[in-house]
Order: C-alpha cells, then structure tokens, then sequence
C-alpha cells in the first residue's frame, strides 16, 4: 500500500500534515509523537523577528469549533532556524516553513534566508492570518497582492511554495489561479473564517482582539466546498484543511481534489491522532482495494446519485 | 512521557452541590504524575464541546501494595464539561492525557506553606502527601467564600499539616481573605528560618501572595490557570508575561512552561 504523496519537488510519506499554528514548532510534540511519521510538519508561522502575539484571551469554544485570535506570536526565524531546526532535523521531520510577512520584502527575505537552511522542505506563505492587521491577509485578500508575494518568494528559491489561502473571499478559486500562475507549487486552504463571540452577559467580546478565526469540524464542509472549487480551476497540487478529525475527513479532502491535507485543531484534542488517522485509511485502502493513495485525489464521482437512481 | 487513556470512572464523590472529586482508573498516568502537574480531560467523543479541560491531579490513588492505581481530580461545576464531570458515573469512560506541565519544587529546605484559595486547593492534596513523606512541616492557608466550600480538612490534618482557615462570611476561620494571615506568619518568622511557600487559585489572590512573599524576602511557587486548548504547547493560547532574561515581559506557554512559575518571575497585570 502506498500512502506517499508529492508536492512539488516533495515527496510525502503520507498525506498528513500538523497545519501551522497547531503544532507548535514541531519540537514540543517530539516525546509524544514520532514526527517522522508525519507526511510533514508545518511549524508556526514566522516573521523576521520575533513577536509577543495578542493578550489573552487568545481562544474561545464554539459549536464544534473554536475561535482563535493568537496574533502570531513568534521566535523570528534567526531563533527557528538556531533553536529548532536541529532538533526537526535529528527526529526526521519533513518541515514546512510557514512564514509572514508584513511587507513584500519580509518575505522575500523569509524564503531567501531558509532556502540556505538544511531540513527545511517547503515554505508556506502565510497570506491569510484574519488576526492581524498589517501584511499577510492584505496580501491574500488582493488578487495583485497574492500574484505578486508568490512570484516575488519564486524568484528567491528553489523551495517548494505553498501559498496558505484565506477563506475570506469572494472566490477562492481565484486566488488559487493566481498562485498558480504566479508559480506556486500547490496552494493550501483553507485558513480560519473570520468570526465573533459575544458574553452577553457582560457584554463583552469573548475574545481580546474583538474577532478571531474559526476553526474545527464546524467548517469542514465549507473547506470540502472550497477544495473541490480550487480543484477545478487549477492543476497545481491542493493541500486542503478543515476540521479534519478522523480518517472520513481525510478522506473527504483527497477525494473533493486534496493531495494532501493539514490537520489542526483535532490534535488539539488528541495529540496521538496520527497513528488513528493513518490507520483509518490503509483500512480504507485496504476495503476499496486502492495500492496508491493518489488514485483517490479527485476521484469524486458526481454522477454516482444520478445512477444510484437510474439503477434502482 | 504523557499518555492518553480513556480511564473509567471509579468514584464521584459529591463535596457540595458545585463541586466534586472524581476517580479515574489511569494507573500509568498516575504512576508518573508529580505534584503540581495536571491532566487534560474531555467527557465523550462528540464535537461539542470540542476541547479539553485542565485539572490538576488532585490525589494519587493505591492499591494495597501502594501500586498506583488512579488518580482524582477536584472539580467545581462553572460550565458545559464540568457539568458533565459533576454528573459522571461510576464505569463511565473519560479520555485523561497526562501528566503534562512542570511540577512544584518538592524538596523544600525548611517549611512549606501552601495557599490555597477556593478550587486552588486542588494540587495540594498530592503535594502534602509527597511532603509528608519527606517529613516537611507544612502549613495550609485555606480560603473559601464560605464554611461549607473547606474541604479535605481532615486529609490535610491526618498529615500532620497546620490549618489556617478564611472564609469571606466568616463562618469557619477568619473573616477575609487568606493574604491576611500568611502576611502575619511572615511577620512572625525569623528570616533566617526558610520557608517555601506554594500557591494556587484566582489570580488575584497568586499575584497578593507573590507580593506578600516578595516583600518578606522569600520564595514563591504559584500555579497558573489559564484558558488552555491544548496542554502540550502547541496553541499558544494559555500565554502568560513572564519577565525574560532582557528584564522584559515576554509572554510564555503556561501548559509547557508551567503551570506552576515563580512567583516573581511573573509580570502580574
């Protein structure tokens, strides 16, 4: 049974992914879980410097979700590269940067800095933070804006590059388009929704920072939505996030249009999910009798009700 | 190393109508958890609520031949899952990941205090087991709103553990909060005689207790509580300021960091 997957020049033992801003830097879950089991590790987003992030609250419970607003506290990417990569490169993690920038140059300068780094396997750009204000999201909510970070970091390296898309558009197939003519190497969406809570009671907002982005098994099925949108509109690999929990999820992804996927708020909950998500789908494999996991990346069959009804 | 068991529910002992003391069968987490740590727990599976809760580990239970066999944890009934906790029943599985964070200091060089305020008590009880058996003389500043929120009284006697009682009405102990007398103990001791003092609760009452401790010139050990997601350091959403080495406040994971900090190295807001 094969489960490896590629992105760009990367090859993935598996489609599974810790999405950036849930798995810390990798390093704290290196007792707990063998990170080279991992399809890829996607670190917490960097900038340049380092960065003190919002005051708490910094997260709230919803329905089968969670708002977050951590405002990218960071170590700056000279502390990532000193204090951690070492530790990512002796567990042998496959390690994406995801990185942010406030200017076009930051990330220029991002991607030219770790592109000299060992270990490092591909840099997500972080396009599509909803929690702070300057950079990132202005970036990925502009179509010029998305084209011209991606072709500016493709100009600097030979990485893979993943530009992280946000679900706070009009039409995020659009933005997938113009990664990909800009030379991404795949495209990853989607980021939190934008949202809100509200103690009524004090009448306060739940959360610091007023808004926060929403996460969790709540937005699945808009992300399934928004994957298999971008799968009709580009030819680049999709790395799709929502509110996976469990090996269905996973699957739900690959077969929307998903080469891989990226798992967050889940390990929240339990951090030894990967073992049970990669379980779930040799299961799968084994029931449908599929030998190479790429066989399910958009293998959506839309007319299967139409003959479901036909045959009956 | 933390674990993740689904541990069924041994015992849920009622302290009041909001609070109470659950037993769970999670032997290898309580065979490695230390005073001051403390497990993430979810009741169910679904997705509402979605995340775990932190609880310090309140006891370590044994069987006859002191064998860990489970371990229980203090509750006090605020919202959805520490309602669902305060209705567990016995055989009911709970998920129980643990033990995570850094643990009290456990070899004083003199006395231990600890100050406890309402459901603050929690990780004391382990903590004088674990002194009393080093010997250490200990002191429990203990408030509550009320007499009938003091619990385990007779736990920490049997230990040979001093009580001192506040309650804000005054129905058991002192009228007031539980700064007041710890800052006359202060007062009375030698500053040669070294003490060590351990607290838990609201943090208005950590950040008096540091205050009080800072100015009598000895050392604190305060537990934090915070809004965790996760409880291995992967969110950051459980941040608290703690000075840095720049003397800046820098804000610091207090799942992995702590949950138990020094009680000046944190900037109290």
């Amino acid at each position: 049974m094969d489960l490896s997957v590629q992105i760009g020049s990367l090859r993935l033992t598996n489609p599974l992914i810790a999405a950036s801003g849930c798995f810390g830097y990798g390093v704290e879950y290196a007792d707990s879980v063998d990170l080279s089991s991992l399809g890829g590790v996607a670190v917490k987003g960097l900038f340049l410097n380092p960065r003190e992030g919002h005051p708490p609250p910094r997260i709230v419970e919803t329905p089968a979700g969670m708002l977050n607003a951590i405002g990218l506290q960071g170590i700056g990417v000279h502390r990532f590269i000193r204090e951690k990569m070492p530790e990512l490169r002796a567990r042998r993690a496959t390690v994406v940067v995801n990185i942010c920038g406030s200017t076009l140059d930051e990330y220029v300068e991002l991607a030219r800095i770790l592109s000299d780094v060992e270990g490092v396997g591909a840099l997500e750009l972080n396009i599509s933070c909803p929690n702070i204000k300057e950079g990132g999201i202005t970036f990925g909510c502009s179509l010029t804006g998305t084209y011209d970070v991606v072709n500016g970091v493709r100009k600097v390296t030979r990485l893979p590059i993943i530009p992280k898309l946000t679900p706070n558009v009009t039409d995020v197939a659009s933005f997938a388009r113009a990664s990909e003519d800009a030379g991404a190497d795949a495209v990853s969406l989607v980021n939190t929704f934008l949202a809100m809570a509200i103690d009524v009671e004090t009448r306060r907002p739940k959360l610091s920072n007023i808004v926060g982005g929403l996460s969790g098994p709540a937005i699945r099925p808009i992300a399934v939505r928004m994957v298999y949108e971008c799968r009709q509109m580009v030819k680049i690999p999709i790395v799709g996030m929502g509110g996976i929990a469990d090996a269905r999820d996973v699957l739900e992804f690959m077969l929307a249009g998903a080469t891989a996927v990226q798992v967050g708020t889940a390990n929240f909950v339990d951090p030894f999910i990967w073992t049970k998500l990669l379980a779930g789908l040799e299961d799968y494999m084994a029931r449908h009798q599929v030998a190479r996991i790429t066989d399910l990346i958009g293998a959506l069959d839309t007319g299967a009700r139409e003959k479901e009804w036909t045959s009956s | 190393m933390p674990i993740d068991v689904e541990a069924p529910v041994i015992d849920n002992r009622r302290l009041s109508g909001e609070y109470n003391v659950l037993a769970l069968a999670a032997p290898g987490i309580a065979a490695q958890a230390r005073p001051g740590q403390f497990v993430m727990v979810k009741v169910g599976h679904g997705h509402d609520p979605l995340l775990r809760r932190p609880f310090s580990v309140f006891e370590i239970l044994r069987d006859a031949s002191g064998t860990p066999t489970g371990l229980t944890i203090l509750n006090k009934q605020v919202g959805v899952s520490t309602s669902r906790l305060f209705d567990a029943a016995p055989g009911q599985r709970i998920s129980c990941l643990g033990p995570l964070g850094k643990p009290f200091t456990v070899d004083p060089p003199g006395e231990a205090w600890m100050v406890a305020g309402g459901v603050g008590l929690a990780p004391f009880a382990l903590l004088a087991e674990v002194l009393h058996a080093r010997g250490t003389a200990m002191t429990l500043f203990y408030g509550a709103r009320k007499a009938g929120e003091l619990f385990y009284l007779d736990f920490f006697a049997q230990l040979g553990v001093r009580l001192i009682l506040t309650t804000e009405d005054g129905s058991r102990g002192e009228r007031g909060r539980v700064t007041g007398p710890l800052e006359r103990e202060f007062a009375a001791r030698p500053a040669s005689a070294p003490v060590l003092t351990y607290a838990c609760g609201p943090e208005g009452m950590l950040a008096a207790v540091a205050r009080v401790a800072a100015r009598a010139d000895r050392p604190c050990e305060v537990s934090v509580e915070r809004v965790m997601g996760c409880g291995m350091g992967g969110c950051y959403s459980c941040v608290i300021p703690v000075r840095g080495d720049d003397g800046q406040p820098h804000n610091v994971r207090s799942c992995i960091a702590g949950p138990v900090f020094a009680g000046d190295a944190i900037v109290w807001e």
